[in-house]
């Protein structure tokens, strides 16, 4: 496994008020969300830069989950939730009627709070989305499961039972299998929602050097409720309280010098 | 008191009591019909006794003892039963199998103790088991081979000898009857068929009846020549036979083509006794029904319910699975969906008998009427599928165990965590790719659960099926060597009905309470064994899917 020393990855801040398109992944647009009468959103707007870590933190019920499965549009679940307003994805918004959500979904891959492997096979679990979409061929589905038990560096540990049953795999395992089954069909976004809240200390520590190296290749957008965490491994941080994105900058300006007093006061801990 | 009351000890004692109660019970059960059941097939001594009437008549009795009971001697004098001398309050009395059922009338008989001056058992008496009028007692005299009497020492030996032979070219006789001539009859029928189905279609040329002509001439050829083949067997078979002196002192003919078995019952020692129980028990489990029933075997019956809750069961499946799945994954959650729900798990209420009418008025009236005007209006007017059959019962379970499948599927579809589907959704699959490729195989053990209720419930029905296509004998099995292998519309026999047409509607109750009791035992065991497949099934997909233990 490589490990790479995060603040060495640390890239410049960049002018999120005024990201350029070519450098802009996603784009959220007075984003309202209601379930049922309770708004969980109220008018989120901001830019998601194209391959940064991008974490959303806040108290619990603030919505920055619900703000990230904005983004694949898993709140479609939902029964009673209603959305207005728009993410941009390559310019074209994500709620338009015309858009297929499977097609979406594949573009914009998502890991969860607890592993959730299939009872299937590692190797089953991995090619999932592959078989999906209709990949059949012995060779490439090879090639791909090797390349994605790499990328979410779990390759070494399960390379010699390939055909055992997920669950045998630990937790942290277990996580960064779903990891490598997300990144198996080569998303352009990664929604990362809290995926270390059920793994132990050792394990999260995986997952986050994992993250870091992620960004080379994909948009990461994570959710944790852990500030560390947001600090070790975001580029930007989004602060989110009471369903309203109230401040949203460069990691380092968010836990340094927050400029409203809601971010400082949970930031130092007076709530939360 | 109030100590012990406080301390819970009571509350263990009666749920504790309550499960023991029920285990005795299904213990007892179980056991009582094991004991009966299968206790039949051990050989009984047989013995003779030496009666010595209230008029001082003297008279032999040979045969077995049934059953023996204490009945009032007031109540004996009353019927009109004289006794020598005053008898006590009790008289025991016992019954017997006296078997001999053409020359005595009544093959059971009820003898006093009073009346009995001593009992012995002869090794000399045998057991003949015929496949008419029931068992034989009597003592083997001499054997008769081919109408000369063979004087031997060793009757016994001989009479074996010859009964094996006559019974092997019966043997050779029923299955050139039942297969070859059977499959002869089965081309007359088909050729019949193929031209009535021709003469409605205004196709019935010269030439082509001349092609019938010449076909059916040649099937009649060949049955001759298989029913030529046929008597000289059945000839052959009836060249010996055996003479018995009986319990009247006579000495009676017996023709060996009828005989199936003899038996020394009080010549075998243990492992001969234990030997002879397991032929009896395969015997019964393998052989055809005979005399009414009350003889011979249940394997039609025991194929018929098999088949016909194996039938069910491909029925049922995928019909309440896709139904459950609608039920739960698509349809809104409203009141029409609750009501279609409550009405389901009712449907599982409605007695089995209304079940039996709507089959009969559906399937069979209205379903298989159609088929046959429709497909099969060479038949008319006998029906082919218009008439109870094995499918239509099959149908007819499928449609009363349907709720069990639905609410079992669909309470496995709901414990399924939403994590699992939502990482399905969440890899671009659709709802349908999700599940079909994860939610319905992790809900597999709880589908199985379903067939296994519904398994349950199916093979002990019985009420609806007297409607819909069970009967007392069925010549044929519904799956046999001619073309199309499977007869759907065929009617078929079932353990259940067995054991209520051999208990309730036979002409010798006495003979067939045994019976009764056997075919109980061997009902309960398939279903058994059905239940314990389907669990190892189940078990095996438990351990599959096992992440929903967390």
């Amino acid at each position: 496994m490589i490990s790479i020393d995060s603040s060495v990855m640390k890239t410049e801040a960049l002018d999120l008020e005024n990201l350029p398109a070519s450098e802009t992944a996603l784009e959220i647009h007075n984003l309202n969300l209601h379930y049922g009468n309770k708004q969980a959103l109220f008018n989120v707007s901001m830019k998601i830069p194209k391959k940064r870590v991008t974490a959303f933190i806040g108290p619990s019920g603030c919505g920055k989950s619900t703000l990230l499965r904005c983004i694949n549009r898993m709140n479609d679940l939902v029964d009673n939730c209603k959305i207005s307003g728009e993410i941009r994805l390559h310019g074209q918004n994500i709620y338009d009627k015309a858009v297929d959500v499977a097609a979406l979904r594949r573009n914009v891959g998502m890991v969860f709070q607890r592993p959730n492997p299939f009872p299937k096979s590692i190797y089953e679990n991995v090619v999932y989305g592959l078989r999906l979409q209709g990949l059949n061929n012995r060779r490439e589905l090879d090639e791909a499961c090797e390349r994605s038990l790499r990328g979410a560096a779990i390759w070494d540990e399960v390379k010699d039972r390939l055909h055992d049953n997920a669950f045998g795999l630990s937790g942290g395992q277990q996580q960064r299998l779903v990891i490598a089954r997300a990144i198996a069909i080569e998303p352009e976004v990664l929604l990362l929602d809290e995926p270390t809240s059920a793994l132990d200390p050792i394990s999260t520590l995986t997952i986050e050097e994992l993250i870091t190296e992620l960004k080379t290749k994909y948009t990461v957008v994570i959710v944790t409720h852990n500030m560390q965490q947001a600090a070790r491994v975001s580029d930007q941080t989004a602060f989110m309280y009471m369903g309203e994105l109230v401040e949203y900058a460069d990691t380092n300006t968010i836990f340094t010098t927050p400029t409203q007093r809601k971010t400082e006061d949970y930031i130092t801990g007076r709530y939360g | 008191m109030g100590k012990w009351f406080k301390s819970g000890s009571p509350w263990i004692w009666m749920t504790g009591g309550a499960v023991s109660l029920s285990l005795i019970a299904v213990l007892g059960l179980l056991l009582l019909i094991a004991w009966r059941g299968l206790s039949f097939f051990w050989p009984a001594d047989i013995y003779e006794w030496k009666l010595r009437d209230a008029k001082g008549v003297e008279s032999t009795l040979i045969g077995e003892i049934y059953d023996r009971e204490q009945v009032p001697s007031e109540r004996l004098i009353t019927a009109g039963v004289e006794f020598a001398e005053p008898p006590g309050e009790f008289v025991t009395r016992y019954l017997v199998k006296t078997g001999n059922r053409e020359f005595v009338g009544l093959d059971f008989r009820w003898v006093l103790e009073t009346d009995i001056v001593s009992r012995s058992t002869p090794e000399g008496i045998a057991l003949i088991e015929r496949s008419k009028n029931g068992n034989f007692y009597g003592y083997p005299v001499a054997v008769i081979e081919n109408g000369k009497r063979l004087e031997l020492s060793d009757v016994q030996h001989s009479l074996e000898e010859h009964i094996e032979r006559a019974v092997d070219i019966g043997d050779k006789a029923t299955t050139l009857q039942k297969r070859d001539i059977g499959a002869i009859n089965h081309e007359l029928e088909r050729l019949r068929l193929k031209e009535r189905r021709a003469e409605l279609d205004g196709e019935l040329t010269d030439s082509k009846k001349h092609e019938f002509e010449a076909a059916r001439a040649k099937l009649q050829a060949d049955y001759l020549v298989l029913e030529k083949e046929l008597f000289s067997l059945r000839d052959d078979a009836g060249r010996d036979s055996v003479i018995v002196r009986d319990m009247r002192g006579e000495e009676v003919q017996l023709k060996l083509d009828s005989v199936l078995d003899v038996t020394y019952a009080n010549r075998l020692d243990f492992i001969g006794k234990i030997g002879h129980w397991f032929g009896g028990v395969a015997n019964f489990i393998s052989a055809d029904p005979r005399e009414a029933n009350t003889e011979g075997g249940v394997f039609p019956a025991i194929f018929g319910t098999v088949f016909m809750v194996l039938l069910m069961a491909i029925i049922v499946t995928p019909f309440g699975v896709i139904a459950a799945i609608y039920l739960h994954e698509y349809a809104k959650k409203g009141p029409l969906t609750k009501m279609i729900r409550i009405a389901v798990i009712n449907l599982a209420g409605v007695p089995s008998i209304v079940y039996g009418v709507f089959g009969l008025g559906f399937f069979v009236y209205m379903l298989g009427g159609s088929i046959d005007q429709l497909f099969y209006p060479e038949a008319l007017p006998s029906p082919t599928f218009g008439s109870p059959g094995v499918i239509w019962s099959a149908l007819t379970l499928a449609i009363l165990t349907l709720p069990v499948v639905i609410v079992s599927t669909e309470e496995g579809l709901s414990r399924i965590p939403s994590a699992v589907r939502q990482g399905s959704l969440a890899l671009g699959a659709t709802k349908a790719e999700t599940l079909w490729r994860i939610v319905i195989p992790m809900a597999s053990p709880a589908i199985m659960t379903g067939l296994i209720l519904a398994v349950a419930r199916a093979a002990g029905e019985v009420a609806p099926l007297m409607l819909v296509g069970v009967v007392k004998l069925a010549p044929t099995l519904p799956v046999d060597m001619n073309f199309p292998f499977v007869h759907l519309d065929r009617k078929f026999m079932h353990l259940g009905f067995h054991i209520y047409d051999v208990g309730f509607q036979s002409p010798n109750v006495e003979a067939a309470r045994p019976l009764v009791y056997a075919t109980s035992f061997l009902l309960v065991s398939v279903i058994v064994a059905l239940n314990l497949t389907a669990i190892s099934v189940r078990n095996h997909l438990r351990e599959k899917y096992r992440s929903l233990e967390h």
